[in-house]
């Protein structure tokens, strides 16, 4: 398979970036995409060209450190992440654009590679249980209804690949940052903090400079963890009652 | 625009030590909050326009029926209130409404715009119309709602302009074809305003659950259909002769 | 030059700190003898850890909680996307909630023989103790384990044990225990309690007179190389399975900090033993990165068969059942497609070795679920492996429920690691390792489901009680940032990283690592024999001295170089590697992950010498290019007596 790359380089954090155009050959349908970006590497390297730089660790789609753009969408054609896509999802003589999650909250490190650390920050504002190491009373002492037990999962699948801020229009991590309250605040180990979580990391949230929500739906259809849009709302539920709530 | 930038470390201690700022700042500091502001001045003017779609309606009763209800309109809560205080009451609300909305609305775009500032060079959005020309489409209705006010509250724009006669000056009124387009193109900025506006309303109030997500669309589309309808049909009849 | 084969035998090594008595008593003993560390001084001490998988997020956030100031790293981007997310099976604990007999004596027995008698009783009875604590601990902060209706609990059973122990989040459960942990560990760094730093590479050890204070590290954002110095330095660094380039590890998993530490003066323990999963999609091409691991719970009713003529290149549903091979149901009767992790592997290797492989290059076997359709229905295996079909189809493209899976082994684990003692401290004062990074509780071979629970052992509660002890008799001084250990190890670095830049060959790092990684598996994989090994120890000299000629590192080390990264991990990878198959070479018995194709029993079986190798194989550096020196550490059991594995 053949194939022509637009891809989109940037030196670094501050140098203008530009789409810059390669040819590859030889490509396989059973490589993954990013195998695919391997191979071109492999290339440029001995043509004493610099290699495309992007994130990834894992490449079974969990940890969340691959993603890119592919064709304008957060992750590519499929509904999963750029390790997990693979190349019989192209046609020979397809071209593809690639470029990084574009927002002011992920500033560009290097060419695919984007700043993400807004992400810890939030989390570290509040998604978190406050229970030191040996504090904690036995497992069993509290039972957890399996429905609210369910949706914790579901919610806490969210790798942190932000994706949703990629493909949302405002650049908005509503729909991270709601799977991290959701999970949280349905469990009965969560209730104690249950106002100044949501509080605390919209309020982080916010000032990292992500935009609003329009609530325009894109990003739940670019999860790859398939994070309902529905937990947006069930986040400002929760933001709600506790901005009534918490002054007292 | 940033506002409250405070950083992690303000925030593990304004998690403890500071106290929280009321309910009205949080809410108004807040993305979440000023969209609340949006969703509530939303929904109370949606309020206002299925009920004046519902009096518009009674224009095919007749000019006596029309004007007697106009009419009637100044009359609602009396003895308790003065002749056309309900009116004016229910101005104050409707102006807070959209004063509310558009600022929010205005604070709101400039941040989410500056979120992402450098665009796409491949880009393939995936929402619908009606989402993508929210803007837009909340800029046409503020400018029809002034020329509105102008054309039919005031008549200063009116060809006819009796005041009393509401029904002669509609009727006018659609007789002049730039009239029509500024109604029809109004109409249909609404319309699609409201097919996203409804479900994102309740999703930013909350209540939209996994469950209830499909019938709030449902809703947002029939009621954005039904207040179109309603309301066009009035120009509508007007330019095929059914009203005169 | 010295051959690494005139290694020499040291002083052998006694772990010196597990308490006398009786095995259940000591872990208690030894937090009551262990000095601490007055709560008000805590501030005044800092602790550099390194990494953030399961071992390294518990231990900085549990450190931090105590008092300490704590220097944190890892080379991701984020804390949490350290390797254990990728877990999924479950993670073992003593809890005895389905009262079938399970107990802290059970887990200990059983983590003891699953070892196949190569790990310290008094660790894993310790292991087993805390257990439980771990689970209330994770439940407590969030950890969606999952439940039963009535809101309890579910467990299941994991690798052949009789009772069902293992804790679990669907698929995901080390994604969801990292989380947890990272939390945790989140909250530590928002208060200002951990100074994180990602996306920061630890490259040396700085020992000053004798004790672990500080490390070289270099930011992979800006490239600059950076000291940070502490009272004790935590490994956390997780596995070094990525030495054979193809395994189920992240793809940045790496040995340097581990190796770096090693030839600092940390012995490394048991290098040879490492695990390898009988369930993995086979590599599709050349272009392959990583292997991805198909859980183990497919062969409860997956059959495996390869057609019975070599090169039968038919598709599968054209093999008659008479032409099929079921080679597991038909060499271990008894427990049939269910014999152990090793097992498993090595008789699917046998028989693709054999030339009766199926796919592509030969190197898969079916794992058929054909019976399983027609005995249960479809609907049935799709509740019970729907998602793990899922995967497979996502990766290659074939549906299993039509046509049968194709699965080959890989590389998944390693036991060996840095020597630790009883408190978890490796041969350099002030260094500590946790979690994969050291030898661990594990011996020859892990039983599923408790590396998680070893790790999180280690991070939470293990290491924050031992290390107290540490800190607390060390007198308290600043590192003088020009003492010339310091500006040695900087040097040291530095220069490593400009003599990269500088071959400016003509073959990618990567294809060296390819290579290296082909040699290993080949002679130090699924069954090693002296041949092998020697040729291998003959091969990897010749490849490393082609490596620091014909490498080639594009760009500068002043930023973002991600080629610059791999070739410095691949240096330490081309020198562990020889290691390990010297100390594959010198274990001529077969125990647990290592099999020595000549020691077996008269069916063709592992056979262990206790006799003669009943002890950890320490290793220690003596220099580049020196033959190490082994030290023994001998292994008493006076609980689990040791006895052969028979499958048959
Ligand atoms: C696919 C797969 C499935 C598994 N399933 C299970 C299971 O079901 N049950 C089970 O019990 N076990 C399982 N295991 C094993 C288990 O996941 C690991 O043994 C365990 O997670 C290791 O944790 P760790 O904390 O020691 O290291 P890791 O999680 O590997 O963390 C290593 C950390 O060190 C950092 N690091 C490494 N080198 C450096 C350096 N030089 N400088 C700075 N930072 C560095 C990394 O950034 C990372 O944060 C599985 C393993 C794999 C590969
Ligand atoms: C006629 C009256 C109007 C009605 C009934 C109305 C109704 C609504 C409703 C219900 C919402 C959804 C709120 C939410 O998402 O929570 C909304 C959103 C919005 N409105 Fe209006 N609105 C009106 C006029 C305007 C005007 C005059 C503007 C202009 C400036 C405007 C701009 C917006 C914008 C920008 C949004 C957000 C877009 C989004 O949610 O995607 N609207 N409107
Ligand atoms: C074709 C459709 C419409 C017709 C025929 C119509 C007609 C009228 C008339 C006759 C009045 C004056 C009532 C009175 O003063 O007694 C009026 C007022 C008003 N209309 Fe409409 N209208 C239409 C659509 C709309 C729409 C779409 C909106 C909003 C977006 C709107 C908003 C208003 C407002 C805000 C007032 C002022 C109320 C007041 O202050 O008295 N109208 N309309
Ligand atoms: S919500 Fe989905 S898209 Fe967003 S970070 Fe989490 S997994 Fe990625
Ligand atoms: S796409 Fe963006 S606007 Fe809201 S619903 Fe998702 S965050
Ligand atoms: S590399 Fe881990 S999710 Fe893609």
């Amino acid at each position: 398979m053949r194939l022509t790359l637009r891809i989109w380089r940037q030196p670094g954090p501050d140098a203008d970036g530009a789409m810059t155009t390669y040819e590859v050959d030889g490509i396989a349908p059973e490589m993954s995409f990013l195998e695919m970006l391997d191979t071109l590497n492999e290339r440029l390297i001995t043509e004493g060209e610099d290699p495309v730089a992007f994130d990834h660790d894992c490449r079974e789609g969990i940890c969340g450190a691959c993603g890119m753009v592919i064709n304008g969408r957060a992750h590519g054609p499929e509904r999963t992440t750029t390790c997990q896509l693979h190349m019989r999802h192209f046609a020979d003589g397809d071209t593809v654009d690639v470029e990084p999650w574009r927002a002011a909250a992920f500033p560009v490190v290097r060419d695919l590679v984007v700043d993400r650390s807004a992400f810890d920050r939030i989390i570290g504002a509040g998604g978190y249980v406050t229970v030191p190491t040996g504090s904690a009373p036995e497992a069993h002492a509290t039972p957890v209804p399996k429905p609210a037990a369910d949706t914790a999962f579901e919610h806490a699948e969210c790798i942190g690949c932000g994706a949703c801020v990629a493909a949302c229009p405002n650049g908005s991590a509503m729909l991270f940052t709601s799977a991290k309250v959701v999970h949280l605040n349905v469990l009965p180990q969560g209730a104690p903090e249950r106002e100044s979580r949501v509080l605390d990391m919209v309020g982080q949230m916010d000032a990292e400079g992500f935009g609003g929500c329009t609530n325009t739906g894109e990003c739940a259809v670019a999860c790859p963890k398939g994070i309902p849009l529905p937990s947006i709302a069930a986040m400002n539920r929760e933001f709600l009652r506790a901005a009534r709530k918490a002054p007292r | 625009m940033r506002w409250c930038r405070p950083t992690v470390a303000d925030m593990a201690l304004a998690t403890r030590a500071v106290p929280r700022p009321s309910t009205l700042a949080t809410l108004w500091r807040s993305t979440i909050g000023k969209k609340t502001v949006m969703a509530v001045t939303g929904v109370v003017m949606l309020l206002f326009l299925v009920a004046h779609m519902l009096g518009n309606l009674k224009i095919f009763f007749g000019a006596g029926d029309y004007n007697a209800y106009a009419s009637w309109l100044r009359t609602i809560g009396e003895p308790a209130l003065h002749h056309g205080w309900f009116l004016w009451i229910m101005r104050v609300g409707l102006v807070a409404s959209v004063a509310g909305h558009v600022v929010s609305a205005w604070q709101l775009s400039r941040r989410d715009l500056a979120a992402r500032p450098t665009a796409y060079v491949h880009r393939r959005p995936r929402a619908s119309y009606a989402t993508r020309t929210m803007r837009w489409g909340g800029v046409i209705l503020a400018l029809f709602i002034v020329w509105h006010i102008l054309d039919l509250t005031t008549l200063t724009v009116n060809p006819r302009a009796e005041p009393g006669h509401p029904y002669e000056n509609v009727v006018a009124d659609f007789h002049n074809w730039y009239a029509d387009v500024i109604y029809l193109v109004a109409m249909l900025a609404l319309g699609l305003h409201i097919r996203h506006g409804f479900r994102s309303a309740a999703q930013t109030l909350g209540a939209v659950t996994r469950r209830g997500d499909r019938a709030f669309r449902i809703a947002g589309n029939v009621l954005a259909l039904v207040l179109t309808a309603g309301f066009v049909a009035v120009p509508v009849s007007v330019m095929t002769g059914v009203l005169n | 030059m010295t051959s690494y084969l005139d290694y020499s035998v040291g002083e052998p090594i006694a772990d010196t700190r597990a308490p006398e008595g009786p095995v259940g008593d000591r872990w208690d003993r030894r937090r009551f003898t262990a000095k601490l560390v007055n709560p008000a001084n805590r501030r005044a001490h800092t602790v550099i850890v390194v990494g953030t998988g399961l071992a390294g997020g518990a231990a900085g956030a549990t450190l931090a909680e105590q008092g300490y100031r704590v220097t944190q790293f890892c080379y991701q981007d984020s804390p949490r996307r350290a390797h254990s997310i990728a877990a999924q099976g479950g993670i073992n604990a003593a809890k005895n909630y389905r009262n079938d007999g399970d107990s802290v004596h059970r887990l200990f027995y059983d983590t003891v023989k699953g070892g196949d008698f190569r790990a310290r009783e008094s660790n894993v009875h310790r292991l087993a103790e805390v257990s439980v604590q771990i689970i209330d601990q994770c439940v407590a902060q969030g950890v969606p384990f999952a439940r039963e209706y009535g809101g309890l609990l579910d467990t299941r059973s994991f690798g052949g044990v009789q009772v069902s122990r293992t804790f679990y989040a669907r698929g995901q459960t080390g994604q969801q225990l990292l989380l947890g942990a990272y939390q945790a560990l989140s909250r530590q760094i928002a208060a200002g309690a951990v100074e994180m730093h990602p996306r920061t590479e630890m490259l040396d050890l700085i020992v000053i007179d004798g004790r672990a204070r500080g490390i070289v590290a270099r930011d992979l954002v800006t490239g600059r190389i950076s000291t940070h110095f502490a009272d004790a330095v935590v490994l956390a660094t997780g596995g070094y399975g990525n030495v054979f380039h193809l395994s189920t590890n992240a793809k940045n998993s790496n040995a340097t900090a581990i190796w770096r530490a090693h030839r600092r003066g940390a012995y490394f323990a048991n290098p040879c033993f490492t695990q390898i999963h009988p369930t993995c999609i086979p590599r599709s091409g050349d272009h392959q990165s990583k292997l991805t691991l198909m859980s183990e719970s497919l062969r409860n009713d997956g059959r495996i068969w390869v057609p019975k003529a070599k090169g039968d290149r038919r598709p599968p549903g054209e093999i008659p059942q008479a032409e099929r091979d079921y080679y597991l149901e038909r060499i271990y009767p008894a427990f049939g497609n269910l014999v152990p992790r090793d097992i498993a592997s090595r008789a699917a290797k046998n028989v693709c070795d054999e030339g009766r492989g199926v796919g592509p290059g030969g190197q898969g076997v079916y794992l058929d679920f054909a019976d399983a359709i027609a005995r249960m229905g479809r609907e049935k295996v799709a509740e019970k492996y729907g998602n793990l079909f899922e995967m497979y189809e996502r990766i290659t493209a074939e549906d299993p429920y039509r046509v049968p899976m194709r699965i080959y082994p890989a590389i998944h684990y390693t036991m060996g690691g840095l020597w630790v003692d009883y408190d978890l401290r490796t041969t350099i004062p002030g260094l500590f390792a946790i979690g994969e990074a050291n030898f661990s509780d594990h011996g020859a071979n892990r039983l599923g489901a408790s590396a998680l629970m070893q790790g999180l052992a280690d991070g939470y509660f293990v290491l924050p009680c031992t290390i107290n002890d540490y800190l607390a008799r060390q007198p308290r001084d600043e590192v003088d940032p020009a003492h010339p250990a310091v500006t040695e190890a900087v040097t040291r670095t530095t220069g490593r990283l400009d003599r990269l830049l500088a071959v400016d060959g003509d073959r990618t790092p990567e294809s060296f690592h390819r290579e290296l990684g082909q040699l290993l598996w080949e002679h130090c994989g699924m069954a090693r024999d002296d041949a092998g090994l020697r040729k291998a120890l003959e091969r990897i000299p010749a490849l490393r001295e082609e490596f620091w000629q014909r490498v080639k590192v594009p760009g500068t080390g002043e930023r973002l170089n991600q080629q610059l990264e791999k070739a410095n991990r691949i240096v330490d990878h081309l020198e562990l590697a020889e290691l390990m198959c010297l100390d594959a070479l010198h274990r001529t018995e077969s125990c647990g992950g290592h099999f020595r194709e000549e020691s077996r029993t008269p069916e063709g079986e592992a056979a262990r010498k206790d006799e003669e190798f009943g002890y950890v194989a320490a290793w220690e550096f003596t220099g580049d290019g020196a033959a190490p020196v082994l030290h023994k550490e001998d292994l008493v059991f006076e609980y689990v007596h040791p006895t052969q594995r028979s499958y048959a």
